[in-house]
């Protein structure tokens, strides 16, 4: 039989108990939200530094024009920063997308196997590999070889960033294809070349352009690779086999200058790169989540995946 | 579209499409196109090897011990060491304040946050991802680095002074610790979205068990989350660690760039160098064939086995954990 004091006492230790459980769960929650905040107060400030200084450097010639001769008053655009840019990610894309997806392809069609995972692996080790190695490789590969800094260059390095996000993407998206297309398309006769390219491929196609989309807004961002591959210049475009301007390394030039309107055209180039990656990001995702693309894995991302 | 109609286009895909041999082809051109990947990765060792060659003959395993930096012709002298220890040291520190902060995240929105706020925030944080490296370095030049210097660096150096090492040297804001903050900013995204991801695998027998016995949210996190997700979570950080070790830009522009001994790590508010960040500022001034090059290449080609080593660990983790929960991974 327990006693009056002994129950009291035990009352005594419950609430002790719980009342610390309860508080430190309460301190834990509070720091994680903390936590959060943590994380989208730079995302807050980047922007809103970006747009207030961004925004006074915008106009036509700054847009179109070429650089002015450095330290001049007259700080000319970044035309040719644009239009390299431009070209790099349709350059890239004329290589990363055809074999992008034809790898994925083999990974959600032909890739059940050890050969598929190893791939797979690789593929997925690849994407989260540090670009400055791709861009000094491209450099000993091609600028080394051909014997200057060209678009080519540049292509080839970027193209083989693009390559596993559109792959993984492009097999993550097929997979979601119920198998009951395939079975009924196999059963009715049809190859299974026709089968995929025709029929899984068109279900498939939100997905694939999520990938290549989302590729696109990587590269277009990436900086380290162009400095060992196109190298910059003030022109605009002579050829594919010269060196060619890209914004990120105009931006990286431009803040590297001692000049006041050097700098606010950084931070004016650097509007123009944010709003192209973070429109194509956001439009991306904001189709991928009204639509049916559910489960469809999203980690490859802006930055390095 | 409805099956019924799906069935009717594909009836205008010839039955007889192609030989036999037409399906052969075009799993050997998937199967090539896969291959690439594979390739890519051999022809990176090769050329990265072969364009290092000259440096390694002349310095040997110096090149990995040795500190001495010097261009200059007839003086030339390559050592890699301060630059992979301020390598290894800037993503320590990015991890150490990202990890946490990371977790916490993918915490909150894996167990906390109400279900609407999920899907946003998710989004703003991997927006964070998105923004590209250069901008980071360009906000951290000229924004980021002032508060820094004003709100952290000055006081911590005040209140310990030139006495400790660690905090020595005037802050300038060109230096190891902003570069490794910055870092950590530029990895939470990665390892916050991943560890989410791994956390929703944990099946909800386990929390609800844990709820069962009357534990808080905190304790079934503890308890029921946490065990459960432990490998998949180092495996997240370790693909942040990937991460901090190969990212250029924003490290090049913040890090102050010292080269030679004074590049050695000591304190924290003394400009440093990464490998990646000696590659990008020297690579202007190296002639395309000489040594100054080939060493260049020689760190590319340590920063690459760093990270093949890094993530190949992280993704063998992060891999088996998904894969044990197969089905139940939400994106």
């Amino acid at each position: 039989m327990i006693t009056v004091e002994q129950r009291a006492e035990f009352r005594k230790h419950f609430r002790y108990n719980v009342g610390r459980r309860l508080v430190i769960d309460k301190i834990v929650k509070g720091v994680v939200f903390g936590c959060v905040v943590l994380a989208i107060v730079p995302l807050g400030s980047i922007l809103i530094e970006v747009f207030t200084n961004g925004s006074a450097a915008l106009s036509i010639e700054f847009l179109t024009q070429i650089p002015g001769a450095v330290g001049s008053a007259d700080a000319g655009g970044i035309g040719p920063a644009i239009q390299g840019t431009i070209v790099l990610i349709g350059m890239s894309s004329l290589i990363g997308v055809p074999v992008g997806v034809m790898g994925g392809i083999f990974l959600s069609e032909y890739g059940d196997n050890r050969y598929g995972r190893t791939i797979r692996f690789f593929n997925d080790v690849l994407a989260e590999f540090p670009t400055i190695v791709i861009g000094i490789f491209a450099f000993v590969m091609i600028v080394l070889t051909l014997g200057n800094f060209s678009v080519w260059a540049g292509t080839f390095a970027l193209s083989i960033i693009m390559l596993p996000i559109i792959t993984r993407t492009t097999e993550e998206s097929l997979k979601l294809v119920p198998i009951t297309y395939r079975e009924a398309a196999f059963a009715l006769g049809i190859k299974r070349w026709a089968v995929i390219t025709k029929i899984i491929l068109s279900q498939a196609k939100n997905g694939l352009v999520t990938g290549i989309l989302l590729a696109v807004a990587r590269i277009a961002g990436e900086t380290a690779p162009l400095i060992f591959t196109i190298l910059g210049s003030s022109q605009f475009m002579a050829g594919f086999d010269g060196p060619i301007d890209a914004l990120p390394l105009r931006i990286w030039r431009l803040s590297s200058l001692p000049y006041d309107n050097a700098v606010a055209q950084g931070w004016g180039a650097a509007l123009v790169l944010i709003l192209m990656v973070l429109s194509i990001n956001i439009g991306v995702r904001y189709i991928v989540l009204r639509k049916k693309g559910r489960g469809l894995k999203l980690r490859m991302l802006g930055g390095a995946l | 579209m409805s099956l019924d109609a799906k069935i009717v286009s594909m009836m205008r895909i010839p039955l007889k499409s192609g030989s036999r041999f037409v399906d052969k082809f075009f799993k050997i051109g998937a199967a090539m196109a896969a291959t690439y990947v594979l390739a890519i990765i051999l022809l990176i060792v090769v050329n990265l090897v072969s364009g290092s060659a000259p440096v390694w003959q002349k310095e040997g395993l110096g090149f990995l011990t040795g500190s001495d930096w010097n261009s200059e012709e007839g003086r030339e002298s390559y050592g890699a060491a301060p630059y992979i220890l301020g390598t290894f040291v800037t993503a320590g520190i990015a991890m150490a304040i990202g990890v946490p902060i990371s977790i916490g995240i993918a915490m909150f929105l894996s167990e906390l946050a109400p279900k609407i706020m999920r899907t946003p925030l998710s989004l703003i944080i991997e927006l964070l991802a998105a923004v590209p490296s250069v901008i980071y370095g360009l906000w951290g030049l000229f924004v980021f680095r002032l508060y820094l210097k004003d709100w952290v660096e000055t006081p911590l150096h005040n209140l310990f002074g030139d006495n400790s090492v660690v905090f020595s040297g005037a802050p300038f804001g060109l230096d190891i610790f902003t570069a490794s903050v910055v870092l950590a900013i530029m990895i939470i995204p990665t390892i916050s979205t991943i560890s989410r991801e791994i956390m929703l695998a944990v099946p909800n027998s386990q929390r609800e068990a844990a709820y069962m016995l009357g534990a808080t949210k905190w304790e079934v996190f503890r308890l029921a989350v946490i065990p459960y997700s432990k490998s998949g979570l180092i495996g997240a950080a370790i693909l942040g660690l990937g991460r901090a070790v190969g990212e250029t830009m924003a490290v090049t522009m913040l890090i102050g760039n010292s080269t030679g001994a004074a590049a050695f790590p000591t304190s924290l508010f003394q400009p440093g160098q990464t490998m990646s960040s000696i590659m990008a500022n020297e690579f202007a001034e190296a002639s395309q064939a000489g040594l100054h090059m080939s060493a260049l290449i020689g760190i590319g080609l340590i920063l690459f086995i760093v990270a093949l080593g890094i993530n190949m660990v992280a993704h063998l983790l992060v891999a088996r954990v998904i894969k044990s929960h197969e089905g139940a991974v939400q994106a």
